[in-house]
């Protein structure tokens, strides 16, 4: 960590890159060959100093792809470039240097810490395994406590158990920042938490990101946190991304109808509109035998022969467009009677 | 606005009076209620609104006398259906549960049992509480599976839980709690594990069925939104008392209890993203020492001497509203 990690590819050299990302995993005891494609083909860029919001359903990919970001799980095939850095390259950099510069904070705040070790250890193990001397690592750890909101004298000698779930993820967001990244992987990090606890734990992590200039990657499954906290947002379904775009644009004029389904599934909060009609029925498929074609058209209302034949692509069709989906509906080429003729 | 329940003048379903629950082991005891009192009338839907710890899971075992009898210490009184649930015998007990009141569980592959088919565990609740042959007891439970929209019913009956989605397995799972009429459901979080397009299936679901059934229903959930969508009252619990109760377009318009508010604001819905969420600040406080006056009061902006002596009774301001504050009307400043 005596290299100070500045800015390297400059202000818009995205931070992070994934091209075309892979994971399928064996089914144990399955059909010989079966194998679930938990991330099939996803590529995107993280832009220095933006949150990206990942959302999907349980099953779609999003907690694979942050192992897969970090390493924590070996990709089969893809490419990560971190500022301009290819990702285990020989002349990029490391899989240990990219992990200095990209942390993460997961879901379950209890299991992620050891809890045979006071706190302040916890936190101060990451930069003493990253070069520094026992001494300056605490006193790092005392810092980070500080920022997180947490008293370093009454918070830091403390086992894990003896702190609210509220405390533990400040900690873990605490540790996450002590080895000074410029990137930080959040996983489900509020779901756990009550509302009242999420809302600190959120205001947090806004305040962080403005005073150390971090990136996010904000995956949730909670659409309502995701449109509060990101600039754009990444949606994924049974292991693919099916639309990408700036939040306001996502939630006010989503482009895949699967968007349009998880928003329109969002209680109403008001008991004088409430939803009659469930916008989409049954549940994902699995993904193990994900559907042909497009993988969403099984629960689709729009789905016509193309979207069974032929897997859409990921695009604007429009160069000065941002906000992009994988519908044939989108494509004017297509062939789906609904498809939009002009942009 | 209504949530289509009418007001009627029948005698209540459920009548809570005082309960009182606390768990007790050689070190500590956890208060975990604190005196509720409640009722439901027959086809109305009460929605107990709480975070971890506010004792709304516990509040509605009691009901059903599920928690563990060794180390829990229950007073007060709960009336179902005029039966005082508290004193009945063990065989008493087993009638009444699935009979008269049934209950659905957050997870439901731990509520089902794995080693045994859908339609065998249907059935087994039918031929226990009807005394009908395995054969009758397996087409009522082809009915159920139908009436809770389960697709391709008859072959899902020879289905093992683990052979179902996340989505397949809850419905199976109202549909073994409603497999004998309940006048009264008890929904422990039904729809918390499930992902959004399910979730909202789920509960329009629960919804209609409890409309035709006409079931009292207790809904437990934590999340205003669901409440929003399938409640016709509300009761907020906080550290084992119930804060605040009404109707729930009321609440929702118009939250008078400090903790309520104050939940609302921390719920993410459309907030402004150029600003920080009005978060209540500090935590719950731990229920092996409750503090001696309103347990909100070490959390709340309008907290005053008065809140910290004694714990605040409940007080009327309006038709059909509750709420335990004493400072009632005081206005929220920022």
């Amino acid at each position: 960590m005596d290299t100070v990690e500045i800015d390297r590819g400059g202000p818009a050299q995205p931070l992070l890159i994934a091209k075309d990302l892979r994971k399928h995993f064996k089914v144990k005891g399955g059909a010989p060959g079966a194998v679930v494609r938990a991330v099939d083909g996803v590529s995107f860029n993280v832009f220095k100093g933006e949150t990206l919001g990942v959302v999907g359903e349980s099953g779609c990919g999003k907690s694979t792809l942050a192992r897969l970001l970090l390493h924590l799980i070996e990709p089969d095939a893809g490419e990560l470039v971190f500022d301009g850095d290819a990702v285990g390259d020989m002349r990029g950099i490391t899989v240990n240097a990219l992990r200095r510069q990209v942390q993460m904070v997961f879901q379950d705040s209890s299991s992620s810490l050891n809890p045979r070790m006071p706190v302040r250890d916890s936190i101060a193990f990451g930069p003493y395994v990253h070069g520094k001397t026992k001494a300056e690592a605490g006193r790092i750890a005392r810092d980070v406590l500080v920022k997180v909101g947490l008293k370093p004298d009454l918070f830091g000698p403390r086992y894990p158990h003896e702190l609210s779930g509220g405390q533990k993820q400040r900690i873990n967001i605490a540790r996450a920042l002590a080895i000074e990244p410029r990137m930080v992987i959040l996983d489900e990090a509020v779901s756990a938490l009550d509302k009242s606890v999420e809302a600190q734990v959120l205001n947090l992590l806004r305040a962080l990101k403005e005073n150390f200039n971090l990136t996010y990657l904000f995956i949730s499954h909670d659409l309502s946190v995701v449109r509060y906290i990101s600039d754009r947002v990444l949606v994924m379904y049974l292991g693919a991304v099916v639309e990408l775009g700036p939040v306001q644009d996502i939630f006010s004029r989503p482009k895949h109808p699967y968007t349009t389904a998880l928003l329109a599934s969002r209680p109403s909060m008001d008991p004088a509109r409430r939803i009659e009609e469930p916008p989409i029925t049954g549940d994902p498929p699995s993904p193990i035998n994900p559907p042909s074609g497009c993988r969403f058209r099984t629960r689709c209302q729009h789905a016509e022969a193309v979207c069974a034949q032929t897997q859409p692509i990921l695009g604007a069709w429009n160069d000065r467009d941002s906000h992009i989906a994988a519908c044939h509906m989108q494509d004017p080429e297509s062939g789906h009677s609904l498809a939009i003729r002009t942009h | 606005m209504d949530g289509g329940f009418v007001p009627t003048l029948a005698p209540a379903l459920v009548e809570v009076e005082d309960l009182t629950v606390r768990f007790v082991t050689r070190d500590s005891t956890a208060h975990a209620v604190n005196g509720v009192t409640f009722s439901v009338r027959p086809g109305e839907v009460l929605c107990i609104l709480g975070e971890s710890g506010s004792g709304k899971s516990v509040t509605l075992r009691a009901l059903m006398r599920l928690l563990p009898p060794g180390k829990t210490r229950i007073s007060g009184t709960i009336k179902v259906d005029g039966q005082d649930v508290l004193a009945l015998s063990p065989a008493e007990l087993r009638r009444l549960r699935g009979g008269l009141v049934s209950m659905i569980f957050q997870e439901p592959m731990t509520a089902l049992d794995p080693v045994y088919t859908i339609g065998d565990q249907i059935a087994e609740t039918v031929m226990r509480h009807k005394g009908v042959s395995k054969t009758v007891a397996l087409a009522r439970a082809l009915e159920l599976l139908e009436l809770v929209k389960v697709p391709s019913a008859a072959s899902r009956l020879n289905n093992y839980p683990h052979e179902l989605s996340g989505g397949l397995r809850q419905r199976a799972m109202i549909a073994m709690a409603l497999s004998c009429g309940p006048r009264l459901l008890l929904a422990d979080e039904p729809t918390t594990a499930l992902d959004a397009t399910v979730q909202i299936q789920v509960l329009i679901l629960l919804r209609k069925l409890q409309k035709e059934m006409g079931m009292g229903t207790i809904f437990v959930t934590h999340d205003l939104g669901v409440a929003s969508e399938i409640a016709d009252r509300i009761a907020v619990m906080y550290a084992g008392r119930v804060v605040e109760e009404g109707p729930v377009a009321d609440i929702l318009a118009n939250p008078l209890h400090p903790y309520t508010r104050g939940l609302m604001a921390s719920t993410v819905h459309g907030q402004d993203r150029s600003r920080d969420i009005d978060a209540i600040p500090g935590s719950p406080p731990d229920l092996r020492q409750l503090p001696p006056g309103c347990a909100f009061a070490p959390r709340c902006s309008l907290a005053a001497g008065e809140c910290l002596s004694a714990v605040p009774e409940p007080r009327f301001p309006a038709p059909g509203r509750m709420a335990r504050c004493v400072r009632l009307g005081v206005p929220a400043f920022a």
